[in-house]
Parts: structure tokens; sequence; C-alpha cells
């Protein structure tokens, strides 16, 4: 059994402590906005944060984590859609399919909370999520938008 | 915190009994009980108004992320007259569909078809409706229907004064007869179509409520991780489950077919861990050998082989290239690729001695369910299939063998629903691959720098043949010829070459062929384009000016190449180091053409700096979801041109994973400038034909940057390096 703190609750999961993050929140915790997209790290569909640090929960063991990281998900970005990287998402239409974007919001809203005026640059380096529909000047534009730049 | 992700069994069953009804599919709305008994009528088929004036729209196709559905919302709810604001949408079954004699037509969302085939009828659905409501409103007040007028979805009646919202009338008018004939606006006085509305679907991808077909989760489900053999051709002996029943949350393990073994769990990270370690011995059959060079040599062999199909044909290709001024030759080659969705394939199964349910991310809801018919045993009237949005499709998600798949698991469950997920490895190892091609392009020349004659040999798969070999026409394969078509709507070659030649030597390896977004169309506008690019050059002919030339008798195609040619500044001096390249191709009945600025260092790596598309599709339905298909096109192409190949080893495919098969991010994305020139006399498509554009406009700025030919791709083999 492992104690977590996801979206501000604690939650306990019970699941093998080498069950990747990504598994125990979708499948013990119920939190399916995080997804799977590859497994190795590679395409950043899973990311959440962890004290404020993007991460991608398919490559962090449960048992990694402890009870008073914070750990925040997609569900837990905003109660109401208010976070300025989601309201730019909605004002630009920027999801086609959708299936990277929980991923794709994560790593935006923590590259904001770090670098409130991110530079093109910064956005390369810090948006190395995989999208397949194709939204990347959408994302950068996003960034850009909820950013005020 | 995510129960509107979990259906009751209750409503679930209630769901599968409900007729026609208001019953939502679209699991991001809490589905109730006291929804499905409140279930409105319809006013139509294709229309259903609530009390409270909201409007529901059926959409037959699906959404993958191309915007299909808020698109054909536009469509009925500008003839139906609506207020856009109160506009929502769901999906009817396929089910329904059969047992109402098809009434929603035909649910296959492939080929860029999806707005471009069903505009017509349900824009007519709208305007049934519409007709409905008005007649409803003109009996209870006693007026003529035409002293009625309607208009974001109020009714008025200007003699008297009088008005009624749609939702106070719907019910009177679902009991009216649906008038066989109705006239359409003329696309000169939309309102709601051809205009950028936002997006229906965009709110739920924002927090994480969005559920697709991997989210599905169902009381007392379990979850299934399934391997079948990698070599193609080759079939399951044997596992030793008792290695692996004792593992955490195991089940059961189930062989699924005679090629395929899956482990059940309670979540599914326990079924791969098991599946994982569970030893099997497979018969790798008679491919067990081949690999990237065995089936490279048989298509070489194609490439001068006397027996070819003949897909377009002029004059004397031959004859004219013998006894040419000048003879130019160059041989292309394309590779499998595996359309990599983000989301794997997946589907959810609950299966009884009485019935068959399964829920799925799908492009074709038919024939998923049809699948489903034949694994499950029971008659069609028995089964269904709820859809769900699809985390990417592609092409991929329009074949069905996964829902076959996840029946013929549920069935070794009866009672118990079960969800199969295939991993990413499984996905990247059981693709139904762009075929593989390659192209010898010969053609001749006259002392004048003329191009006289073209003979374009392809030799490689056919998808048909793997797919539907029915659809083969005396064996040849017509999709092999996208875009080099002699005529018709959907793909005609735009060059007029007196003396042509374009045939096909079949030659299919053992690899699965399958649609792949934009199909044979891209590797064909590669080497037909940059073919053009080396007859320009070796004609020394600019290679616009050399276009326009044989382009005289295809303005629609020259069209959109003059659009792109203007749009990245052809003919001025680039940028220092950069340079530019042109194509142009029509397919999926849409014109489209690109213009790239392209960058090459001196260590060979390439920058992509802009890249300018022209689209003509007759008609544009929303211009900012057509841009988003424009911009996503180059995506998926570029991603394709510059990095994506599957390779063949011991008759498997080796890349498994985006490591050895990336994909383009964020950095590698060039600035996108999308021109729309509908000339509004025709429908075509826009999710896949930019695709074929990216490569070849993006290889001829590589030329004239470089001076050298790429000619087989990926990029990432070329080397590119300044000596």
């Amino acid at each position: 059994m492992a104690r977590l703190n996801v979206n501000g609750r604690v939650v306990d999961i019970d699941a093998h402590p080498d069950t990747p993050l990504l598994w125990a929140l979708r499948e013990q915790a119920g939190l399916t906005g995080t997804k799977y997209g590859c497994g190795i790290a590679q395409c950043g569909a899973c990311t959440v944060h962890i004290d404020g640090e993007p991460v991608r929960s398919c490559s962090v063991t449960l048992g990694s984590v402890t009870p008073t990281q914070k750990i925040v998900t997609i569900e837990g970005l905003s109660p109401d859609i208010s976070h300025p990287i989601q309201k730019a998402w909605l004002e630009l239409d920027v999801p086609q399919c959708g299936y990277c974007q929980s991923g794709m919001i994560m790593a935006a809203a923590a590259l904001l909370a770090k670098k409130p005026k991110p530079t093109d640059a910064d956005i390369d380096e810090a948006m190395t999520n995989i999208c397949r529909c194709g939204t990347y000047n959408r994302v950068r534009a996003g960034i850009k938008l909820a950013a005020g730049i | 915190m995510a129960d509107n992700a979990v259906l009751s069994r209750r409503s679930l069953l209630k769901g599968s009994a409900a007729a026609a009804g208001a019953f939502t599919l679209g699991f991001s709305i809490p589905f109730t009980e006291a929804q499905a008994q409140a279930a409105t009528p319809e006013v139509n088929a294709w229309v259903v108004i609530h009390p409270d004036d909201r409007i529901v729209v059926r959409i037959a196709r699906s959404e993958m992320g191309q915007g299909t559905l808020t698109g054909l919302a536009q469509l009925v709810a500008e003839e139906l007259e609506a207020d856009w604001s109160k506009v929502s949408w769901e999906y009817p079954t396929p089910g329904e569909n059969l047992r109402r004699n098809r009434v929603w037509r035909n649910f296959s969302t492939g080929g860029s078809r999806g707005i471009r085939e069903s505009h017509q009828y349900v824009r007519e659905g709208g305007a049934a409706a519409r007709i409905m409501l008005v007649q409803a409103a003109a009996k209870e007040w006693g007026v003529p229907e035409g002293e009625c007028r309607a208009a974001k979805s109020v009714i008025a009646h200007a003699p008297t004064g009088r008005t009624v919202t749609y939702g106070k009338v719907a019910a009177a008018a679902a009991k009216l007869e649906v008038p066989k004939e109705v006239k359409l606006k003329p696309a000169s006085e939309w309102t709601i179509a051809g205009k950028s509305v936002k997006r229906l679907d965009t709110v739920d991808k924002l927090n994480g409520k969005q559920v697709y077909g991997a989210d599905i989760r169902l009381p007392g489900m379990l979850n299934a991780a399934i391997k079948a053999c990698p070599v193609f051709g080759g079939t399951l002996v044997g596992f030793d489950a008792a290695k692996v029943t004792g593992m955490p949350g195991v089940k059961k393990v189930v062989q699924v077919d005679r090629r395929t073994v899956a482990v059940i769990a309670d979540h599914w990270w326990q079924a791969k861990t098991a599946l994982d370690a569970l030893p099997i011995t497979w018969d790798e059959g008679p491919h067990a050998k081949a690999s990237s060079e065995t089936i490279a040599a048989t298509l070489r062999e194609g490439l001068d082989a006397e027996q070819a199909f003949e897909g377009n044909k002029a004059g004397d290709a031959k004859g004219a290239i013998a006894s040419a001024a000048k003879r130019v030759e160059a041989t292309y080659s394309y590779p499998f690729q595996n359309h990599a969705c983000m989301e794997p394939m997946t589907a959810t199964s609950l299966w009884t001695p009485e019935k068959c349910q399964f829920w799925c991310p799908t492009q074709n809801g038919e024939s998923a369910l049809a699948a489903a018919i034949e694994a499950s045993g029971h008659p069609a009237a028995k089964c269904d299939v709820h859809k769900v949005h699809l985390g990417g499709g592609f092409g991929r998600r329009g074949r069905s063998d996964y829902v076959t798949q996840a029946v013929l698991i549920a069935k070794q469950m009866p009672g118990t629903p079960v969800k199969l997920l295939w991993s990413r490895e499984e996905d990247m190892l059981q693709g139904t691959y762009h075929p593989i091609t390659m192209a010898r392009m010969v053609a001749g020349l006259d002392k004048d720098g003329n191009l006289t004659g073209l003979h374009m040999r392809i030799s490689g798969q056919s998808i048909l043949s793997g797919v539907n070999p029915q659809g083969l026409q005396n064996g040849r394969d017509p999709v092999v010829f996208q875009g080099l078509n002699p005529g018709g709507q959907e793909g005609p070659f735009g060059y007029g070459i007196p003396n042509l030649l374009i045939d096909h030597a079949m030659r299919n390896p053992h690899v699965p062929p399958g649609f792949w977004r934009g199909v044979n169309l891209n590797q064909n506008a590669i080497y037909v384009e940059c073919f053009m690019d080396e007859l320009a050059h070796a004609a020394g002919v600019d290679p616009l000016e050399f276009r326009r030339k044989l382009m005289r008798n295809s303005p629609k195609h020259l069209g959109v190449l003059e659009a792109v040619a203007k749009g990245i500044g052809w003919g001025t001096p680039s940028a220092p180091g950069t340079a530019k390249g042109l194509a142009q191709i029509m397919g999926f009945g849409s014109y489209v053409a690109a213009a790239a600025e392209v960058s090459v260092s001196n260590a060979g790596e390439i920058k992509v700096h802009r890249i300018v598309a022209a689209t003509n599709p007759g008609h544009v339905v929303n211009p900012d979801q057509v841009a988003a298909q424009v911009e996503g096109s180059f995506v998926y192409g570029l991603s394709a041109a510059f990095h994506q190949e599957c390779t063949v080893k011991n008759g498997r495919i080796v890349e498994e994973n985006f490591d050895t098969y990336p994909a383009m991010r964020i950095n590698e994305m060039p600035k996108v400038e999308s021109i729309l020139v509908p000339s509004g006399d025709f429908w075509g498509g826009v999710g896949e034909p930019t695709i074929a554009v990216a490569a070849p406009a993006v290889l001829n700025a590589i030329f004239a940057a470089t001076g050298k030919r790429v000619r087989s791709l990926p990029l990432k083999n070329a080397d590119l390096r300044r000596a």
C-alpha cells in the first residue's frame, strides 16, 4: 500500500511498488486524464507535476514517490479550466484528437510557472511532447497567449 | 473523481436497449437512468431538440481530431437555422443504423470523405427538420406556413408578430411527416457553415474528462494485454500459463486466435507484466528470414518487369523517350511506416451468451460491428458498438483487428467486461503499414528542353491486395494510382504530357499494408514532383516555369501552385543560406500545393524555416479547422519524411517505440502559412492531401540548397554534410 498526495488529496494505492505512477494514477486512483503513449518517457502524454516539476509518470515507480510529494494531474490543474494555459488552449482550439493534450498542458503549465515569459528556445526545450495530429504551432501560440507575449 | 467515466451496469444495459431516443454515447456526458427515461423524441434522424431549446445533432462519422464532428454539425445547423450556441452532438450507434435501415448512411471515416461525401444529406436532414418545426408552429397558430420564417432557433410570424422557439414546437414537429424534397441554401448565404466557429469537442480535452477507448471503465471490468506472433504469417504454438498465473492480479491466460495470446488481469499493468514474463513458443512461419534487403530486391526486380498494370497512358512514352534529345532517369523509394496513433489500439467488450456489447474508438463503426458480430457468434441484432473519440486514427482504426481480438477475449470471460489495450510495442509490431514502393522515373526532353515522354514505373505493394482483394480491378489496384489518374474527381494527374505511361508492377511483401493517412498520394507526389524538379533542372528551366507549360489544361492544379509560389516569394532571392522548393498534387478531391524554405548546415542538419500551403477544397465549412488540418498534415508528412521508417529483420518489424521511430517535435516545426482558395464548384477533402506535398516541397528545397537529390526516405538516412 502506498500513500500519495494527488491534487491535494491523500490517496491510498494498493499496487506493487514497481508499478509506474502512470498506471497507479489511471487504474487505482481513477485519474484517466493522464495518458499512456509509449511507456518509455518518449512521448510525454503521461506528464504530471511532482512538486511542480514536469515528470513522465510512466517512468517513475510508485515506490519512489513519497507521501509528502505533491502530485498534480490534469484533473487537478484547475477546478474549472481557469488555468491560463487551459484558457489559451480553449481560445485557440489547440487540441485535435486531444489524447496528447493532457501532457502538453501539464508541460506548458510547468514551463510558465518557471518562466512566465518564455522565449521560443525555452518552448522548444521544455515542450518535447509528441503530438501526432500536429498541433505544435497552436501549442506554441497558446503558451504565448497564456504568457501574454 | 472520474465518476463520469464509469457507467453503471444498469444504465449500460438500459442504453443498449434504448431505441433511437437521446441516448448519449459521448461518455463525457454523465449518463443516468433519468436521462434515458426522459429521452426526447427526435425531430428527424439528424436532429433532437429538447424543450429547453438545446439541440443535439447526430453525427455518424467518427471524430479523431480532424474536426469533422464540428463541421458536420455546422452544416446541419446551417439548414436548421439553429442558434449555434445551443448545439451539441451525439453518435448514433452502428447497431441502431442497421435497425433503422441505415438512416445515417455511411459511418466510415477515412479518405478525407467525412464532409465531402455526406454534406448533401446531412444538410437535407437539417433543412427537413427546420421545415417540420415551421410547419408545427404554423399549424399551432393557424397561419400559412409560407408566412413563417425561422432564424436562430426562433420561428416568427411577421403579420401577427408571434414568435416561438424550436424547443416549444419540437414535440409537435416530430409527429409530422419528414419532407422528401428540400431546397438547400447556396454557400453564399451561409451564416454558420463557412465560418471559423469553435470546435464542439474542446472543453473535455483540457481537463482530462474526455474518455477515450483506453479510459473506459465498467463495473467489474478486467484488463487484457496482448501479444501476437511478431513475425507476420507466424502462429502461436503454445505458452506456459502456469509460470504467470500466480502473479499479482492475473485472472486468466487465453489463446485469442491462431497467432495471439492474451493475459487478463485486474489491472492492465499487471496483465502486461505477466505477459512479458509469459514463456511463449511461436512457429515463425514461412517469412522468418525476410528482411528489408530481401523486400527491396523484390521491388527492384519489379522496376524492370514485363508485366505491369497500366494506370495512365497517352501516346507512346517508350518510343518518345527512345528518340528524345536527352534522357533523364531516376529511381525513388518509400519505406513502410506505422501510423503510431498516440492512443494504442484498444477495445472493451462485454460478452454474454445472449448478447455482445463493445466500446471502442473506430474509424468505421459499421465494420467494427461486423467484426464483432462475426467474432461473437451472436446475430447482428444482439450486438452493438458504442463509439468513443479516437486518440488518433490516421487510417489505422479503419481496421477492426483489435475489435475482433477484444470480443474473442471477452468471450472467454462471459459476463465480465474486459478492456483490451495494446502496448506501444504491440502497436508498432502489429501495424497495417504504409505500403512500400519504389518508382523508376524515365523521361525524354527535346532539344529545347520540352518534356516529350514520361514513363513512371511503380513497383511494390498494393493496399487492396492486403485489405480488400475484391476491390481489385482484374488484378489492378486503382489506389496505387492516386493523383496519377487520367481523369475523375478523386485524383487526376495535373500534367499534360504527350507521351505518358504510368504503370505498376505489383510486388506484395509479407508485411501487411494499410491505409495510412494520405495513402498512395504520399509517395506518388514525391516521385512526380521531385522528378519534375529534376527535369526542370535538366532542361535548365525554372521549376515553376517548367510546370506552368505542362499544366495549361489543369488550371486548378496550377492555381494552388501559383498561390504558394506567390506566398513563398518564388523568384525573389532567398534569405542567405536558405533555398526554396515547390510541389503540387490533386488528391482526395482537393487541389493542394506547398512551398518550403529550408537551410542545410555544413553538418548536414536540415531546418525548414517556412512552409506555405494552398488548398482548393471547393467548399470550406470551417476555415480555422481546415488550417488546423493543413498544419497537422505538415507534421504528419514531415515526421514521415524526416524520421519514420519501419525496417524488417527476421520477418518482423524492428522499430518498437518512439525512440527508434521518432515523430517530429515542436522544435522542428516550421512556420506554416495556409492559403485557402475554394472555387465553390465541388467538394473535396482536407484531412489528407496536404501531407503529400510536404515532403516533395522540402526535398526540392534541399536540392536547391545543396545540389543533392535525396530519392530515398526517410531523410535521416541521407548524408547532406558538405564535403
